[in-house]
């Protein structure tokens, strides 16, 4: 059964009714391989066209005008505007996001992979939540983080509530990426590290986590970028829409370049238009930045057994 | 003499000297600020701080704004910091009764079941008119058959359940034209007031339109769209009058056309309208709201102009001052 398939698959054409086979599946073969081409043309053309036409709106902003002023409310100074304080904004939240949620990722992964007994009722319940988790739209996150962080708990409408709903809603994005990486640690560096007298401790921290890293890192960075495209939540959360200072501590005001973004475009004027396109393309620098340095990490600490 | 108490002593000296010039300093600040007294508070001098929380309608926000860029460029207060938010008018409501904003910017005025909200809560506050607005009915550019409505005729195409899909449905004189609608989003304070005047009740409306919370898609969609219809803020018109036509409205005294004066002088009916801010008592108690908002009413005019809005009529000023005077008589 097998033998015929193969042979059919290689381009033989001494075999007997080789050319038959091949003059049969070509026009399926090229039908698939123009779908797969013409989605390929879709999804590029997509994206090339959206950041022309940004980069076009926004040409005469992109300077450091848009890092260095503060929004104005002034219709007659809009040239001399920018969106300092969304971009302060929007680096203090996910530092902010960085320091609550990549601990309790790691951690979290690092025991459902390495402690937990997955023959027990509670461990598996909580696999399953992390994996639903992963799929809740983030307005959902919003809701209740308005709920229960900021008015029950009494965090109010402050950049430290932002920060932790966003780390919630990116921690199962985490937690799955580590696991994956410390599953990709292989069981015979475990068993090495045992067989020479290491704790369970000792061999999780000193063998499968250095291992894991580049895995660890693609991943959390990944999910931070996630984190800062994110406007649907931290509208509901209160995220004000025009601020002229920068996040003063953990209990300021803030808004974020989504939000900065999200408003300029329903102004009726065209200045805020073209400010919005040059903040895009700054937001976009950012994630750009920060998933090039998830590549480089990867491609420079992967290890290959 | 022990060297400790003779540094001690020096020292006292030092201390006795520097309360006496603080005394003194303070004494001639205190009669320095009683001659200048007469109505400049904002700007008073004294150095405030903390924060001055706006939140509530997109359509006034703009306003805010404007008050906030000028106030931290003229007030000379660079520890105030003023944070101006878009949940809308309802939602502002929300928080303003909850006590979490200071300020609330309202595109209609307070309903009843939000009033009864801040009661509950024991929020008290004042509601101030800083600008007028003239909601205008907009159709495309090739528009060339309709030029007026009357509200009748607006409220046929509006209503609840209304079946007009198409112009000559709205008056037999107009062509056979498919009819397209775009207008405001439920959470807005525009669509209660525009649903309000025309369809008698607040909220109704029908509900096969393109609905949006921002107004540049209705621009775009009137403007791209022979028989499109939609309805926003003049300043919207304003900055599209390129792309549009604003229809006149027939509120039973003949057509008027929206603009400045119409809105201001209220000829523009019904659908001229008000804009608000509500100041909460305690957030009035705060020097800085206070001081914020003393500034937003004594340069209410440039800030209107700044922002583009219609502005007072020296009636409505005086009525400002008044109802502010009583704000912070009352608190």
């Amino acid at each position: 059964m097998s033998a015929p398939t193969l042979t059919s698959t290689r381009p033989d054409p001494s075999a007997p009714g080789a050319a038959l086979t091949q003059r049969r599946s070509r026009p399926g073969d090229l039908a698939f391989r123009l779908a797969m081409q013409a989605c390929l043309v879709v999804a590029f053309g997509v994206l090339t066209g959206l950041l022309t036409w940004v980069l076009i709106k926004g040409w005469n902003r992109l300077d450091s005008r848009l890092w260095t002023e503060m929004p104005t409310g002034l219709t007659s100074r809009l040239d001399g505007a920018g969106v300092q304080s969304a971009l302060v904004g929007t680096l203090w939240i996910i530092s902010l996001v960085a320091v609550i949620c990549l601990p309790i990722g790691i951690l979290s992964a690092i025991y459902l992979e390495e402690y937990a007994d997955n023959t027990r009722w509670y461990n598996r319940l909580l696999e399953l939540n992390i994996q639903n988790l992963a799929g809740v739209p983030s307005i959902i996150f919003g809701i209740l983080g308005l709920g229960i962080i900021a008015r029950a708990l009494g965090f109010g409408f402050t950049i430290t509530t932002a920060a932790i709903v966003l780390s919630l809603l990116v921690l199962p994005v985490v937690i799955i990426a580590t696991r994956e990486a410390i599953r990709a640690v292989p069981q015979s560096i475990r068993q090495a590290s045992y067989a020479l007298g290491a704790t369970k401790w000792q061999t999780v921290s000193r063998q499968v986590l250095p291992s894991a890293v580049p895995g660890i890192a693609t991943g959390s960075i990944l999910a931070l970028s996630r984190a800062i495209g994110e406007a649907a939540p931290l509208i509901v959360l209160g995220a004000v829409t025009f601020i002229t200072f920068n996040p003063n501590g953990l209990d300021s005001a803030y808004t974020a370049l989504p939000i900065q973004i999200f408003t300029f475009i329903t102004r009726p004027q065209a200045e805020f238009t073209e400010l919005a396109a040059g903040a895009i393309v700054l937001l976009l620098a950012i994630v750009l930045a920060m998933n090039s340095i998830a590549i480089f990490v990867r491609n420079r600490f992967e290890k290959r057994w | 003499m022990h060297p400790d108490r003779e540094a001690y002593l020096v020292n006292r000296n030092v201390l006795s000297r520097r309360v006496l010039a603080g005394v003194a300093l303070a004494a001639l600040a205190l009669t320095g600020c009683g001659s200048d007294t007469d109505g400049d508070t904002a700007g008073s001098g004294e150095a405030l701080s903390g924060e001055v929380k706006v939140d509530g309608s997109s359509t006034v926000a703009p306003l805010s704004e404007a008050a906030a860029s000028f106030y931290g460029e003229e007030a000379g207060q660079p520890g105030v910091n003023v944070s101006v938010g878009t949940s809308g008018t309802g939602g502002g409501f929300e928080k303003f009764c909850k006590g979490e904003t200071d300020i609330s910017d309202a595109s209609r005025p307070i309903k009843d079941e939000e009033k009864a909200a801040c009661e509950a809560a024991g929020i008290q506050y004042k509601e101030l008119i800083v600008a007028n607005d003239a909601l205008t009915v907009v159709v495309n550019k090739e528009n060339t058959w309709a030029d007026c409505l009357t509200v009748d005729q607006l409220k046929k195409i509006w209503e609840p359940n209304s079946k007009v899909a198409s112009w000559n449905q709205v008056d037999p004189s107009f062509p056979n034209e498919p009819l397209e609608l775009f207008g405001a989003g439920t959470d807005s304070g525009t669509f209660d007031y525009f649903t309000d005047e025309i369809n008698g009740e607040e909220g109704a409306s029908r509900t096969d339109y393109t609905a949006s919370e921002n107004d540049n898609v209705t621009v775009q969609g009137v403007a791209g769209t022979k028989g499109g219809l939609g309805y926003f803020g003049f300043t919207y018109f304003e900055e599209n009058a390129d792309k549009l036509k604003a229809l006149k409205v027939d509120g039973g005294e003949g057509c008027v056309e929206p603009s400045l004066e119409t809105a201001q002088s209220n000829a523009y009916k019904p659908l001229s309208r008000p804009l608000f801010i509500y100041v909460s008592d305690s957030g009035a108690k705060k020097p800085q709201v206070a001081d914020f908002v003393t500034f937003y009413i004594e340069s209410i005019d440039d800030i209107v102009k700044e922002a583009k809005f219609v502005p007072l009529t020296e009636e409505q000023k005086s009525t400002l001052k008044s109802e502010f005077d009583a704000l912070k008589a009352s608190i």
